[in-house]
């Protein structure tokens, strides 16, 4: 099975993000990380394809910077990576992106396509589904399960009660949670044997997909604070604080 | 006069409340239909009339995950309608639906607004909600907007009977996918969404099992139990127990964030909490910021002293 995973380097989420101040595009360092929320797409890639005997290939847009965080899901296992690296792409939105995407993961060629739910620096929880529209396959979305053989693949999708459990033909794409699955830590064997991975550097026009974006942050402002209040250091006693606020809000 | 679609998903037979708190929205700027998705019923159109839907569009998916097959019965109407805008929820099925009809339609799409108007300009809380970022769809209409929950205050209007129109759904051929099955998971005590109360639990517990401090608490309270998304992840708690940015929006009379260091993730989801209890490690969680009442100590001292407490009341 032709296994591509969508994975995405972003500025480490434990360093506070900025915007630039003319365009209000998000700042991105030469050292980005890979989004956690991805190490989970590679994992389940990772398993699905020892079982069928077949590959992962890391389809990825944006600046490559250091590549550190591709170097990363290259040392979890896949094969290689080819990234969309184009300064027209700077400002992007979800469409362009998914056209990007979509693109790439077309000449690449696949049997199942994985992503995670949302990007951690972006949000717009909907690319992996304007993907799939591209590609003309299902989405199978939000998974907390996933097994895929003899041209099906069976998801626990899950929903704000539960689960459904959803099935497809092949090809077809998934979402997947961060529950799905457990990644392993890249091997020292792994970290060594990515460094020699292939990376192929795709631009725009190798793609065909033009660089336009109709939609537009025009201005950014604090967002009124809300302060706190008392902040005390248990001595012991403090439970009795929350319990005289709680009666003064009539909870008891 | 301003035309506004809005996708309303059926839940339990009904529009969902957040699909209700769209339709107040929308009909403030203009003509509203209802995009209706599930099995349908008298009851349920009334109901998208009563909070401003003046025509229905029905669509009943059967046993189809609806993304392909609704996005494209959208699209074909589309093609000889044009309204102004068109609303979604920042939810799972209206993410699907949203992201497959933009590509579709190639009409770009703005995500987790709080605000909206007629013209396609929205607003945005980011990083955590300490900044308001203003967009703008610069293409031509119909413009997509995702809309977080609780953005809106779901309103009814009136009881004028809407016009309803079934839609058939179209096949999709490869792109299409069933749903074999639904599985819900057992709940007890009030709904996250509605709770007035709302006891809440972190990494700061330690373990899994620890988590039962929190169902203690609630049950003595009344209150809901809500979990941050990395003890979601960690497994110890289902989804549907995730408070933030892709779990539940709440704005409880009381939020009690107990071992929460409160994550952006985390706060966009609670901040709006007309009260905030917190108990932490760490005298530099951000959540102690925004407390009203910040504990800094441990969990596991605090906690079981306040329900020892509680209970001898």
């Amino acid at each position: 099975m032709r296994i591509v995973v969508c994975a995405k380097q972003i500025p480490d989420p434990a360093t506070p993000y900025k915007l630039e101040a003319d365009s209000h595009w998000l700042v991105r360092p030469s050292e980005q990380v890979l989004d956690d929320t991805d190490r989970y797409g590679v994992e389940m890639g990772l398993q699905l394809a020892q079982s069928s005997d077949g590959g992962v290939t890391i389809v990825s847009m944006g600046p490559a910077g250091s590549m550190q965080g591709l170097r990363q899901a290259l040392a979890m296992g896949a094969e290689k990576a080819v990234v969309i690296d184009d300064p027209t792409l700077r400002g992007s939105d979800a469409l362009l992106t998914a056209r990007v995407l979509a693109a790439a993961i077309a000449k690449e060629g696949f049997d199942l396509v994985i992503a995670g739910t949302e990007s951690t620096d972006g949000y717009s929880g909907v690319v992996p589904q304007m993907v799939a529209e591209i590609l003309d396959v299902p989405a199978l979305t939000y998974a907390t399960e996933v097994k895929a053989n003899e041209g099906k693949v069976t998801i626990h999708r899950q929903t704000a009660t539960g689960y459904e459990v959803v099935e497809a033909s092949l090809p077809a794409l998934v979402t997947v949670t961060a529950g799905v699955v457990e990644p392993r830590y890249p091997t020292f064997k792994g970290i060594m044997e990515a460094k020699k991975k292939p990376v192929d550097t795709l631009t725009l026009e190798a793609l065909s997909v033009k660089a336009d974006v109709d939609q537009k942050v025009t201005s950014i402002s604090n967002a009124p604070a809300r302060s706190g209040g008392a902040k005390i250091e248990d001595d012991g006693a403090a439970h009795e604080k929350i319990i005289d606020l709680l009666a003064q809000k009539k909870v008891i | 006069m301003a035309e506004v679609w809005v996708f309303v998903r059926e839940f339990d037979g009904a529009p969902t409340p957040l699909a209700l708190e769209l339709l107040t929205k929308a009909r403030q700027m203009g003509d509203t239909t209802a995009i209706y998705v599930g099995t349908g019923s008298e009851k349920a159109f009334a109901r998208l009339g009563e909070y401003g839907a003046r025509k229905v569009l029905h669509l009943d998916p059967g046993d189809s995950l609806v993304a392909a097959p609704v996005a494209r019965a959208m699209a074909e109407r589309l093609e000889t309608e044009k309204p102004d805008l068109i609303l979604f929820g920042q939810a799972y099925d209206d993410r699907d639906v949203a992201g497959r009809l933009a590509a579709r339609i190639g009409a770009p799409i703005l995500s987790n607004a709080t605000e909206v108007d007629i013209d396609g300009s929205t607003s945005h809380e980011i990083f955590g909600g300490t900044q308001i970022a203003e967009a703008e769809i610069t293409a031509e209409k119909p413009k997509l907007v995702l809309i977080r929950p609780k953005s809106f205050a779901a309103e009814p209007a009136g009881s004028e009977a809407p016009q309803v129109t079934a839609l058939d759904l179209p096949d999709v051929g490869g792109a299409g996918a069933r749903v074999t099955g639904t599985h819900i998971e057992e709940r007890e005590g009030p709904k996250l969404e509605d709770a007035a109360v709302i006891v809440s639990g972190g990494r700061g517990l330690g373990s899994a099992e620890n988590y039962e401090l929190i169902e203690r608490l609630g049950k003595l309270l009344g209150a809901a139990t809500g979990a941050t998304r990395a003890i979601v992840d960690a497994g110890w708690v289902p989804y549907a127990k995730q408070v933030g940015q892709t779990g539940k929006t709440v704005k409880p009379d009381v939020y009690i964030a107990c071992g929460i260091s409160g994550a952006m993730q985390h706060l966009v989801g609670m901040k709006d909490s007309k009260v905030i209890i917190a108990i932490n490690k760490d005298a530099d969680a951000p959540i102690l910021g925004i407390a009203d009442l910040g504990i800094v100590g441990d969990v596991h001292k605090v906690l079981p002293k306040l329900i020892e407490a509680l209970e001898n009341r």
